[in-house]
């Protein structure tokens, strides 16, 4: 067995493999088919098999996940999947152990269990499909809906200035962090290989469109077909993106990024293993609105030691040092005394 | 040496108070080691207040240890000392009423400044003005007697020297009734000795300066000896409920064959159980710290899913948080363990005072149908049997256990016979490995007797299956929503957890002569208080049976045939009438209610006087 359950074995499955008797239950045109499809098509090439793969959930549309791939899979509780499949990853190492969230579920409900499966580096790898809306109860404003979103729960416009998810798990001592769009398979199943091989806690924001109650927010980078608006992250590359890529990122003295011309002087080469995260947070600061262009790709990928290797590694040395447990020495450790 | 007589007793209970920084639980479970040595039986009561250092001579920061030992079988650390050891007027004032008239009162006469009586509320010294006359005082100068036994030891600060002066007390008291003090002696070196020295040194000869005093000062005209009580032969070491529970964990570990994984976040007064199994790591326990205690639920949760034995501690505060996951644990049908040590609430409550409030929150604080078996454990030592049973009805029914502790039980302490580990119970469960329909493998497929399904863990080929907390559809597990369904999985899950009836002991009944007229019902904690309460009221010749509860959900089968036989039954809790209310409910029995929420354990003379009241009635 090595890392992330990858031996090999399962090199033979298909994508029909993945696939379960469900009847898939998400409205017409949800992002999260899309969403689905690529992974479905994506696992085979894990190499782990089935039985060893795990999806677990929270609540929400995006949670029906698991039903829909034939792994071991649970649809837990709202916002409590990253605490259920900490306790699952710690202790059997020999999983590939995945959480599918959203928007609500990971960032409202469930934000303390994420900020804290991040920084513990737990062997999990976190999907969060975000749509920016409370999709399952129909339709009120999220933690990442922008500010004045008018919804049912919100008429006159929501007074929360939104999470920026990829900010927040930098935030939280992430190790690996990056974006996917629901539309683009190429792009999102190579996000989804790096997290695979990733070691340790994995977490990748998946745009997705809900076109029920918050269509076309993501118009902008779903339709890009033209690459105007994507701005490709790769490793070791200059950051342009444009229709002849005209356009370029650099740093500003003070640490965040501007736009500029690709001709131009210190034109960002992206570096994903960069330890210290300053730089993978201003990329993260890059959004439509301010910037022109939306970074997709791994922003950071970087090693430390992984929890569940850590804990392996203290209960080898305990019995290195003490020898295996032994029951009856316990029970009769301290002080003891006879009795007739 | 030896040279003052001798007398005879065959019970005491001394009581240690002085404030937090005065090292009281230290000297209690000192003097609790000395004297389980001498094959004593004992029963200890700590009582501290949740702050850990409140303000010096406050009454608040006031710290107590009770100790009862005798040389027959004892069941309570006692409702009253006959000895009371204070370390400052803030001690004397909050612990002198639970002294009977006569007792023995030993203060530290140095600690009676003006300052501190006045911080204690006192507008006179009560060593001059003759209110403490009906005890037999003892104002000793402990401090600066101890500062005076120690000016030889170098190395070692006035202050540091002061602070020995608990060690000086626990040396009298050691030489007042013929304990050793060299396991003390023993331990101080152990604790000190690597790091500081010359702090062992001093406490040792705070010790025994103390221990000399006792010989020669004219203030104690006698020495007491207390023989060693009858105990079942055996080896024996004295245990909190706490480690015993943490211990019985290991073992059901052990037992069960599954690796140990504990969820938990720090709370009063389940901590130490945390703490205990932390260092466990040689048997492949795994402690994860969560950031909540919906986390610690929830990863052990994940790691009954992957054939783990799962379990989370807490006390109510932080059980209430669980309730979701529980929930989540009953609709995935996995085994889980949830132990609440309980302490006074609501809300914050005290934290470090017992109680039994959480009774029917524990069986009923969630949403829908969602039955849960409940263990509750009677005595600090049996804490450990009681986590072997939680554990093998959660694995064997597949369903979440809770487990009832209380901060009396959790930081008390008695001697325990140590059982040997071959005639444990086999606690062995089997998980699938192959399709149970056909070539198809169907996760609620039930065992027609125990109604469990199996439990098939990642990793296993051929059995990838989804569970969720949507309603399961009967055998599949497929999300269904279906009337009949719902129905028949609702009543399934409750005659599941019913069924335990049948595979756990009849209640038993204690009623020497079979012609009591009154019956008392308890459970958990209490049962050291009314067993002595019952062994009283028979002393004083009446007649009283008596029933102890250790499984709460479901009853034992013989429950309501027991509570029927008997004219009157008395149900004493620490609460204002829970499993009262549960077996009017469910035996139509008009029981009465005995019903104290003092924060500390009931007293065995109290209850007795309610149990004769109700006899006479």
């Amino acid at each position: 067995m090595s890392e992330n359950g990858h031996d090999g074995h399962g090199a033979a499955l298909t994508a029909k493999d993945f696939r379960t008797d469900q009847e898939v239950r998400w409205c017409p045109g949800c992002g999260d088919y899309a969403i689905l499809a690529a992974m479905q098509s994506f696992m085979p090439e894990l190499g782990i098999e089935r039985e060893r793969t795990v999806f677990i959930s929270g609540i929400g549309c995006a949670a029906r996940f698991p039903y829909y791939m034939n792994t071991y899979g649970m649809h837990s509780i709202h916002g409590r999947a990253p605490a259920i499949a900490t306790g699952l990853a710690t202790s059997r190492p020999d999983l590939s152990v995945w959480v599918v969230t959203g928007d609500g579920d990971a960032l409202s409900i469930g934000g303390n269990h994420l900020i804290h499966a991040l920084r513990r580096n737990v062997n999990v790898k976190i999907l969060l499909f975000n749509n920016r809306i409370y999709g399952l109860t129909k339709g009120q404003y999220s933690p990442t809906s922008e500010l004045g979103k008018v919804t049912k729960s919100t008429p006159m416009g929501s007074l929360d200035w939104p999470f920026n998810p990829l900010s927040l798990a930098i935030g939280a001592e992430a190790t690996f962090v990056g974006r996917a769009i629901d539309t683009d398979k190429a792009g999102m199943t190579a996000v989804l290989r790096a997290a695979a091989a990733h070691k340790g806690s994995a977490f990748v924001e998946i745009f997705q469109n809900c076109p029920i109650f918050n269509d076309d927010a993501f118009d902008y980078v779903r339709d890009d077909k033209e690459g105007v608006n994507r701005i490709r992250l790769e490793h070791g590359e200059p950051i342009t993106w444009g229709k002849d890529g005209e356009n370029a990122l650099r740093q500003r003295r003070n640490g965040s990024i501007e736009v500029c011309g690709a001709g131009e002087e210190n034109v960002l080469t992206h570096d994903e293993t960069r330890d210290e995260p300053t730089l993978a947070f201003a990329l993260s600061r890059v959004t439509q609105a301010t910037h022109g262009g939306t970074p997709v790709g791994v922003f950071r990928d970087i090693e430390r030691p992984v929890y569940d290797e850590l804990m392996a590694e203290q209960l080898e040395t305990a019995v290195a040092k003490r020898g295996a447990g032994d029951l009856t020495e316990l029970l009769h450790s301290g002080e003891t005394w006879v009795v007739g | 040496m030896g040279t003052k007589p001798v007398e005879q007793l065959s019970q005491v209970i001394v009581r240690f108070a002085g404030d937090s920084g005065d090292g009281m639980q230290l000297t209690g479970s000192q003097f609790t080691s000395e004297t389980a040595l001498l094959g004593n039986d004992i029963s200890t009561l700590p009582d501290f207040p949740a702050e850990i250092r409140a303000p010096a001579g406050s009454l608040p920061g006031v710290s107590g240890f009770q100790l009862h030992f005798a040389d027959h079988d004892i069941l309570t650390p006692g409702d009253a000392p006959n000895v009371l050891v204070a370390m400052n007027p803030a001690a004397l004032k909050t612990n002198v009423g639970d002294l009977p008239k006569g007792g023995t009162l030993i203060v530290d006469a140095d600690a009676f400044s003006d300052r501190n009586l006045q911080k204690a509320g006192y507008a006179q010294s009560p060593l001059e003005d003759g209110s403490l006359d009906e005890y037999q005082l003892h104002a000793i100068p402990l401090t600066s007697l101890t500062r005076g036994a120690l000016e030889s030891v170098e190395g070692v600060t006035p202050r540091e020297a002061e602070r020995s002066k608990n060690m000086f007390a626990l040396g009298l008291m050691s030489w007042l009734y013929g304990r050793p003090v060299q396991p003390t002696i023993d331990f101080l070196e152990s604790k000190f000795g690597a790091k500081r020295p010359e702090i062992a040194e001093a406490n040792v000869k705070a010790l025994q300066a103390g221990y000399a005093f006792g010989e020669t000062t004219e203030s104690f005209a006698v020495t007491y000896e207390i023989k060693p009580a009858k105990m079942a032969p055996g080896t024996y070491r004295n245990i909190t409920g706490n480690q015993a529970l943490s211990y019985g964990l290991v073992a059901a570990s052990k037992l069960s064959g599954l690796p140990l994984f504990l969820g938990a976040y720090p709370i009063t007064p389940a901590s130490a159980i945390l703490e205990e199994l932390a260092g466990f790591k040689s048997f492949g326990v795994r402690t994860f710290q969560a950031e909540d205690e919906i986390a610690a639920a929830g990863a052990a949760v994940g790691a009954a899913f992957g054939g783990a034995l799962g379990v989370t501690t807490s006390a109510g505060p932080g059980v209430v948080l669980k309730a979701e996951t529980i929930g989540l644990a009953i609709m995935l049908e996995l085994p889980l363990l949830v132990v609440d040590v309980q302490r006074a609430g609501p809300s914050t409550g005290m934290p470090t005072k017992p109680e039994q409030g959480d009774l029917l929150m524990v069986l009923f604080g969630r949403n829908g149908e969602s039955p849960v078996p409940v263990v509750a454990a009677r005595s600090p030592s049996d804490c450990f049997d009681a986590a072997i049973e939680a554990a093998r009805i959660a694995l064997k029914y597949r369903t979440p256990v809770y487990l009832l502790s209380d901060a009396y039980l959790a930081n008390g302490s008695e001697p325990w016979l140590l059982p040997d580990v071959a005639g444990l119970p086999d606690i062995s469960t089997e998980f699938a490995t192959a399709p149970n329909a056909g070539d198809e493998f169907l996760p609620y497929l039930r065992d027609d007797q125990t109604l469990a399904r199996p439990w098939a863990v990642p990793g296993t080929p051929g059995l990838e299956h989804r569970i969720g907390g949507l309603e399961k559809a009967d055998r599949t597990g497929n999300v269904a929503y279906d009337p009949d369904n719902h129905d028949l999985m609702t009543r399934l899950r409750a005659q599941k957890v019913a069924g335990i009836a049948s595979d756990i002991p009849e209640l038993e009944v204690d009623d020497p002569d079979g012609d009591a007229e009154v019956l008392v019902l308890g459970w958990g904690g209490t049962y050291g208080p009314i067993a002595a309460a019952c062994k009283r009221v028979r002393r004083g010749g009446r007649k009283v049976a008596q029933a102890h509860l250790r499984h709460l959900s479901p009853f034992p089968r013989n429950t309501g045939d027991v509570l029927r036989r008997y004219e009157k039954v008395l149900v004493p809790e620490m609460n204002l009438g829970q499993l009262l209310q549960l077996v009017r409910a469910q035996y139509l029995v008009d029981a009465h209610g005995y019903n104290r929420v003092r924060g500390v354990p009931l007293r065995a003379a109290e209850v007795a006087d309610a149990i004769e009241a109700l006899v006479d009635q």
